[in-house]
């Protein structure tokens, strides 16, 4: 049996681990207040934690990553990445170039663009240089088993190593913080395990924070944390 | 590179569009660049006629086009007289027309003019040259459109004339024209007595400033102006030049038009993309300069492409008979730079909306669009 408590980690706020990621009250609706998809939402995560969002569609899993990431702003509350509020008219560049990255369902790589590129164009966001950048590059094909694809086209790749692609622009410039919104829904079972598998993996080698929002239970037990989300709000689940 | 990639893929990408967008900017460079140079050349070969063997002009103030100068014969005489004044040479513009040509550029001029003194003659005897009443040479492309030769006698305007000589001259309104003896040209055209214009030569160029002053000072009604500042100073060239302009500049406007329907389409169709680059970190500014970027790739390849097809129109049109003489395909490298620039402003301004509408992109709901 699943108990639900609103869910601030007692052990984050005493210090012990750093927090890296947090939402204080945090309120979102669309149309005009019609449809309210976040209802006070308090979270935090400490650095180098696994953490799995699960919950029904629509319950606002989505929504939560993207504020998170800075790509929308929420009506009330503060969302705080390494204790600096969230502001997309201020700091989203360096947020977004520097601290968190973004898996999505759908890998939303460039299709004309070949592997490299794709994997390249946040180092051309932020400036990084061209060494550095492949560096980088190579390692994490490296890591993901990519390095002989790098020349290939997105069309001519797999779900899987599309997939895997998306995991290694999205930890180009090294964020802290990594946002994976469904990032194995699109594959089967057996794709999807070895993704997540490597998700994992590397996340944990890197000492990145990971925070997923996941239909699959089977991946997000597997997760440091799993947190659950309804009626617009995030509830940890406790074992009775 | 990367980024340069991301420009030129989306050109890749719609192929078609881009090539009509290229087009249309080619097409206006090259309409631009035509009628552009067709009437600086126009402007130069009239100018080469009033420059021949001089340096300064003198001509009625104040007359819209030099065919309604009037210069008076005792101007003439007395400026030929001046100690700085090498030869003055008094000539009559006129327009006549024949059978098959509304218009044919008449010269009245004197035996010692450089046009007669100067020219390469054909046919005929240039010591001939207004002996008699009747007496006309012809350049060379009007000999041929007037069918005439050598001791023909031809209808000009109201008159019948006789051809004592063919001259070939590199001005296409020269080569075109009637060269008639002064004296029969006042009284074909109702001017006895006077001139459109005196062409000067100095013994000294440095004397120039001291002869226009002395002009000013003793005739009211007449002008003298350097070669130069004719050329810059003159309404007709100046009307003549901002026509070109004005009507290069529509063709790019319009060819504006099509590179900001482009880019409309271009970003409309990629708003997906445009939030994939924002989501990883892509600023205003970077979504701003690709668009910007891609536009401008646009109106340089089609600049480039109407320079190709504007200078191979130009020889084309040169090789025209009827043309003969008329089109200097000499492009100056200011019009170049000119048009090119245009062009290149051209596609910016048509990237405008597009690159603003662009860095409105919302990365959250443009990722929900499909």
């Amino acid at each position: 049996m699943i108990l639900s408590k609103p869910f601030v980690s007692d052990q984050h706020s005493s210090g012990q681990a750093r927090i890296v990621l947090s939402a204080q009250d945090v309120w979102k609706s669309y149309d005009e207040g019609a449809i309210a998809v976040l209802k006070g939402v308090d979270f935090e995560a400490a650095e180098g934690q696994t953490v799995a969002l699960c919950g029904p569609s629509g319950c606002g899993k989505s929504t939560l990553l993207h504020l998170f990431g800075g790509l929308d702003n929420p009506d009330r509350g503060r969302v705080s990445v390494n204790g600096i509020e969230v502001n997309r008219h201020r700091n989203l560049l360096r947020l977004l170039r520097h601290e968190v990255g973004f898996v999505f369902q759908l890998h939303n790589l460039i299709p004309d663009l070949t592997l490299e590129e794709n994997c390249l164009i946040p180092t051309v966001a932020a400036g990084v240089d061209r060494r550095t950048a492949q560096e980088r590059l190579h390692q994490l094909a490296e890591r993901t088993g990519l390095t002989h694809r790098l020349g290939h086209r997105i069309q001519k790749l797999s779900g899987g190593e599309r997939q895997r692609t998306a995991l290694c622009r999205a930890l180009m410039n090294r964020p802290r913080i990594l946002l994976a919104d469904e990032p194995t829904g699109s594959l089967d079972e057996q794709t999807s395990g070895a993704v997540f598998e490597l998700l994992l993996d590397i996340v944990a080698t890197e000492g990145v924070t990971l925070v997923m929002a996941t239909h699959d239970r089977g991946l997000a037990r597997r997760c440091g944390r799993l947190l659950e989300m309804h009626d617009g709000r995030i509830h940890e689940p406790v074992s009775a | 590179m990367i980024f340069l990639k991301l420009i030129v893929t989306n050109l890749r990408r719609h192929r078609i569009r881009s090539f009509i967008s290229i087009a249309g900017i080619a097409f206006s460079v090259a309409a631009m660049l035509t009628v552009v140079t067709i009437l600086q050349g126009a402007i130069g070969m009239f100018s080469g006629i009033l420059s021949n063997d001089s340096e300064i002009i003198v001509f009625e103030r104040n007359v819209s086009d030099l065919f309604f100068s009037n210069v008076p014969a005792a101007a003439v005489e007395e400026i030929a007289g001046w100690p700085m004044v090498s030869h003055a040479n008094p000539v009559l513009f006129g327009i006549v027309s024949s059978a098959d040509h509304p218009i044919i550029t008449c010269f009245g001029v004197t035996a010692d003019d450089a046009r007669i003194r100067k020219a390469a003659w054909i046919a005929g005897d240039k010591f001939a040259f207004a002996q008699h009443l009747d007496d006309v040479v012809l350049g060379e492309r009007a000999a041929e459109f007037l069918g005439a030769k050598l001791n023909d006698h031809v209808p000009i305007g109201h008159g019948v004339f006789h051809v004592i000589g063919i001259l070939k001259t590199a001005n296409g309104f020269e080569d075109g024209g009637v060269f008639m003896p002064l004296s029969v040209a006042q009284t074909f055209f109702h001017k006895e007595g006077t001139s459109s214009v005196i062409t000067i030569k100095l013994r000294n160029k440095d004397d120039a400033a001291l002869f226009k002053s002395m002009v000013k000072a003793k005739y009211a009604s007449l002008i003298g102006l350097e070669d130069e500042e004719f050329t810059r100073s003159y309404s007709q060239f100046k009307i003549l030049k901002a026509t070109a302009w004005a009507v290069g500049g529509c063709g790019l406007a319009m060819g504006g038009l099509g590179v900001a329907n482009t880019m409309i389409m271009s970003v409309f169709t990629r708003i997906r993309e445009i939030a994939i680059l924002r989501v990883n970190g892509f600023s205003n500014l970077q979504i701003a300069t690709m668009i910007f970027g891609e536009s401008s790739v646009v109106s340089l390849l089609g600049a480039v492409l109407g320079l190709l097809t504007g200078t191979s129109l130009l020889f084309a049109l040169k090789l025209v008979p009827a043309l003969h003489g008329y089109i200097d395909v000499t492009i100056q490298p200011v019009v170049m730079l000119i048009v090119i620039l245009l062009a290149l402003i051209t596609g910016i301004a048509g990237a405008l909306y597009p690159a603003a509408y662009a860095m409105r992109v919302q990365a959250v709901e443009a990722l929900r669009f499909e």
